[in-house]
């Protein structure tokens, strides 16, 4: 029972998803050429808004239902990993216009070829795995 | 009320609404970040055999594919009953440019919803197609798990949390992106 609240927040994030129009590999493209503001103007509320919601649930010590403190940071540092993963992760994107969230909404649009696409990330998350020891970090 | 959220939203309105996921996520105990769902995958498919990497309760991370999971749905409800009455609004230098490349954009929601190019998505099959579906989700997949996040994880969970580590990813995201649009993507349409 515990998940169906996680089931509901993900539907509402595929409506979000699909009315923001951030799934659009159109949408990709135009921000990649900075020829609109629009994908600009969402991640730039997201990330204000984001900010104050952080502060104020650090200082006033917000709980997770369960009471317990929410889980805030990435265990883990390193240096080169963020760019260079980064990197690869920039050139898939506007490749295929998805990141790993829109890939599945768009499935649920009945845009069967993200099956493909879907595949393929899970391979190259799998061969990141299987390879990560031997990689700069 | 239907018609009021099938118009498309603002982009105010829709970053609000991703910070609010956001909030949901971390109030139930969880984290916004829908890429670790590719590693879990592997986990769940016995990738945990042939690396260690993979060795991870994987319980423990249901949730998120729940998550997901939710999001193919919501993807279907918001395109079946919440469709916008016109293509998405796309800048008429982005359609220009898209016709050099041979990719037409939709006149109208007759020819489709400008959510994804159907010269790409609607014949994956053809050599060009099958090298950017498979090779771009590969580099997702494989990027992303490197990088330790994605567009949630680093660009909205870990800059709105002040993490140096995500304002580094995202500047990856956009030195890779802007390669792909402006150098490669032209190249490999041009076959």
């Amino acid at each position: 029972m515990k998940f169906i609240k996680y089931f509901l927040v993900g539907i509402l994030f595929g409506i979000i998803m699909t009315k923001s129009e951030a799934i659009s590999w159109f949408r990709i493209q135009e921000m990649f050429r900075f020829e609109s503001f629009h994908m600009y103007g969402i991640i730039g509320t997201a990330v204000v808004l984001g900010v104050i919601i952080h502060q104020v649930m650090q200082r006033t010590g917000f709980l997770s239902i369960s009471g317990e403190e929410p889980k805030w940071k990435i265990p883990g540092s390193a240096k080169y990993r963020y760019i260079i993963g980064g990197t690869i992760f920039g050139l898939g994107w506007a490749m295929t216009g998805a990141c790993p969230g829109p890939m599945f909404t768009l499935l649920g649009h009945g845009i069967w070829s993200m099956l493909l696409v879907i595949a393929s990330a899970i391979i190259g998350a799998f061969a990141y795995g299987t390879i990560s020891s031997k990689l700069p970090h | 009320m239907i018609e009021f959220l099938s118009q498309p939203w603002h982009w105010a309105v829709s970053g609000a609404m991703i910070v609010f996921v956001m909030f949901l996520l971390l109030w139930f105990g969880g984290r916004f970040g829908v890429s670790t769902n590719l590693e879990t995958m592997c986990t769940i498919a016995g990738a945990g055999k042939v690396s260690d990497f993979f060795k991870v309760d994987w319980k423990k991370r249901a949730w998120n594919l729940v998550f997901i999971a939710g999001a193919v749905v919501g993807g279907y409800i918001a395109i079946t009953y919440l469709s916008s009455p016109e293509p998405v609004d796309i800048a008429q230098s982005t359609r220009d440019y898209m016709t050099t490349i041979g990719i037409d954009y939709p006149a109208s929601i007759s020819e489709g919803n400008g959510y994804v190019p159907a010269e790409v998505f609607e014949t994956p099959w053809s050599v060009r197609n099958l090298i950017l579906l498979v090779v771009g989700g590969f580099m997702v997949g494989f990027g992303t798990r490197y990088a330790s996040g994605c567009t949630s994880g680093h660009a909205i969970s870990g800059l709105s949390n002040l993490q140096i580590s995500s304002l580094i990813a995202v500047i990856g995201f956009f030195i890779g992106g802007l390669l792909m649009a402006w150098l490669i993507l032209p190249w490999i349409m041009s076959f």
